[in-house]
């Protein structure tokens, strides 16, 4: 009798084990598929032409993507340029400043929420605070758009991370008479730089790959431009337009711009892990 | 140094010098307090801002249809009949497919990653999951469309048609032209895009539970699967909760996973193998060329109401996932 429960115990977990890896399996199968479909497709449309060229026409050959290259570059840095600042003053606020305060823990509770939050609604506002106000599309509005979805990112990590700051190090500098502000911006962010730095390149990596917060605000250009205040290229948006369309150049740059997104995005999550890990 | 030089003048001097600079002092710290506050405060002024303005332009909209809008069947654009039920639907219905297959799946991968994993192989493993995650989602939208489709119309729908399809009453499910893409297609998509959410949840909580406790159960001669179904998932629960919500949450805003896979139909249908849509691909088709006026500002009733279902539902999973940190002491 009790051979026999002892066996059905062992069976049970037999079988939680054996489904456990096999959904572990399913995990990896799919981060291989997606990843090897992509070399496939993608690897033969990666050649000097697509970084030279910019977006064909519907219909017309050949082409690459240059522009959208360039535009989605220009774009990122600038949001960096501007959340940088405002994510990391913010959670120096959080961390230093407000703590227990009630507005700090409805700050942090909102940007939590803001962190998954849906990146289409994101594109909807900056098209009516902005795009719908100068009555046209523009780069600076993109930008705008991925910027939001940065700083919350930026901040969250920031505030976590001088968080890890031992108090001491602040005791220690506010002994020596340095005034609160240099205590927080010299001694703590330095101390807590590689981790707000893994900070900074996860939200590169994740405004890198956003489409749809562009897709009201930058629209997307069929030229060359280095206007900001039109229309600008971008990557993602370009891959959506050619990617559901009929022609079948437009298809191979979809699939060519594809692995250049995710390969660029998966070395800013990797070079993120590797730089902390590093500074440990 | 000179004895009996207690020189006032001097003294008052340094006293001056020493003034100046903690007034200096004082007034960069004020500065630099007020300018982190107002960094601070940008987060909420946007949340303002998106609940005000997606109001703002929706109301037209909600003021010719009121609440019923959300329960409404059509989608007119020519006759300017709008409702949502057909955009919310699709919404609900790809999110809930996406959770019945991806929360078990988590929890296996969780359960693997903290218990069965040789401890050598547990980092690289867990950072592969999360290399998923970091994937951009148009890319599942390309892979869905272009790969997994195709197999999907060849081999999987025949075959579920075959099985649960003859089964009556739930065979309306798996009925009508299987074509690869629609609702279950993109429910499936989203189910790996929200996999690495839930896992990276479950497996924080897992661990965060003392190992006492799973050590008493082991010396008493439980099984792997014992722990974890009777010490460690009991002792987690809240957190196991809140992971999954985090995971509905995103999955209810996904859009461009969605928008290449659910077919984009206006149709409401009983068969999870027909084309819908979802209130974020709506947005993304149908945007671009809205005209001002009901069309416009019924795309922001939906975009109004995706906010705040996905609003209130992280808002619970990150209640829940509070109360997990609470237990453990940690500054949350």
């Amino acid at each position: 009798m009790d051979a026999k429960i002892y066996q059905a115990r062992l069976r049970a977990n037999t079988i939680g084990m054996v489904l456990s890896m096999i959904a572990m399996t399913i995990g990896m199968i799919a981060l291989f598929w997606i990843l090897s479909i992509l070399l496939f497709k993608g690897l033969n449309s990666i050649n000097i032409q697509m970084f030279m060229d910019s977006t064909p026409g519907p219909g017309s050959e050949g082409g690459g993507l240059a522009n959208a290259i360039f535009g989605s570059l220009m774009m990122v840095i600038f949001c960096t340029l501007i959340s940088t600042p405002i994510g990391i003053l913010a959670g120096i606020y959080l961390s230093e400043y407000g703590d227990k305060s009630l507005l700090a823990k409805v700050t942090r509770f909102v940007t939590d929420i803001m962190l998954s939050a849906p990146s289409i609604v994101i594109g909807l506002f900056v098209y009516t605070i902005v795009v719908a106000q100068v009555r046209h599309f523009s780069g600076w509005a993109g930008t705008i758009a991925l910027a939001l979805i940065a700083i919350p990112v930026v901040l969250r990590t920031t505030e976590n991370m001088l968080r890890l700051v031992p108090s001491t190090l602040r005791e220690a500098a506010f002994a020596l008479g340095t005034p609160k502000w240099k205590v927080s911006l010299v001694v703590v962010l330095r101390a807590a730089k590689s981790g707000v730095m893994t900070g900074l390149l996860l939200a590169i990596a994740r405004i890198s790959g956003e489409t749809a917060p562009l897709l009201f605000t930058a629209l997307n250009n069929q030229f060359f431009s280095t206007d900001m205040n039109r229309p600008m290229a971008n990557l993602p948006v370009v891959i959506y337009q050619f990617a559901m369309s009929p022609y079948e150049n437009w298809n191979n740059l979809a699939w060519g711009g594809a692995l250049l997104i995710t390969f660029a995005v998966l070395g800013l999550n990797i070079l993120a892990r590797v730089f902390f890990r590093e500074k440990k | 140094m000179k004895v009996g030089m207690s020189n006032s003048s001097v003294d008052l001097k340094l006293d001056h010098e020493i003034h100046k600079i903690v007034r200096i002092q004082q007034l960069q710290d004020f500065c630099f307090h007020k300018l982190t506050l107002i960094f601070a405060l940008t987060v909420l002024v946007t949340l303002a801002g998106i609940i005000a303005s997606l109001f703002i332009n929706a109301w037209p909209s909600l003021h010719e249809f009121g609440l019923g809008f959300f329960f409404h069947e059509e989608w007119d654009i020519v006759k300017g009949d709008f409702g949502g039920l057909i955009a919310i639907f699709g919404t609900v219905v790809t999110a809930t497919i996406a959770l019945l297959i991806a929360v078990p799946l988590s929890f296996g991968i969780s359960v693997f990653l903290t218990e069965v994993c040789p401890i050598w192989l547990r980092k690289p493993l867990g950072v592969a999951i999360e290399l998923l995650a970091a994937v951009p989602s148009i890319i599942y939208g390309m892979f869905g469309l272009f790969v997994f489709a195709p197999l999907f119309a060849k081999y999987i729908q025949p075959a579920l048609h075959g099985t649960l399809g003859q089964i009556p009453g739930l065979g309306i499910l798996f009925s009508g032209a299987m074509n690869g893409i629609g609702i279950l297609c993109a429910g499936l998509i989203l189910a790996v895009m929200i996999l690495p959410f839930i896992t990276s949840v479950m497996r924080d909580v897992f661990e965060i539970v003392p190992p006492v406790l799973k050590e008493s159960a082991y010396g008493i001669g439980c099984t792997t699967w014992e722990v974890v179904n009777h010490i460690v998932l009991p002792y987690t629960k809240t957190g196991v909760v809140g992971g999954i919500m985090l995971g509905l949450g995103r999955a209810l805003g996904e859009t461009m996973a969605v928008t290449f896979v659910i077919g984009n139909s206006q149709k409401l249908s009983a068969s999870l193998f027909a084309p819908g849509t979802s209130i974020a691909s709506t947005l993304a088709n149908e945007f671009g060329e809205a005209e001002p006026g009901l069309h416009f500002s019924s795309l922001f009733a939906l975009g109004l109401a995706l906010f705040i279902i996905t609003f209130i539902v992280l808002g619970i999973a990150k209640w829940m996932l509070a109360n997990v940190e609470k237990k453990q002491g940690v500054r949350s």
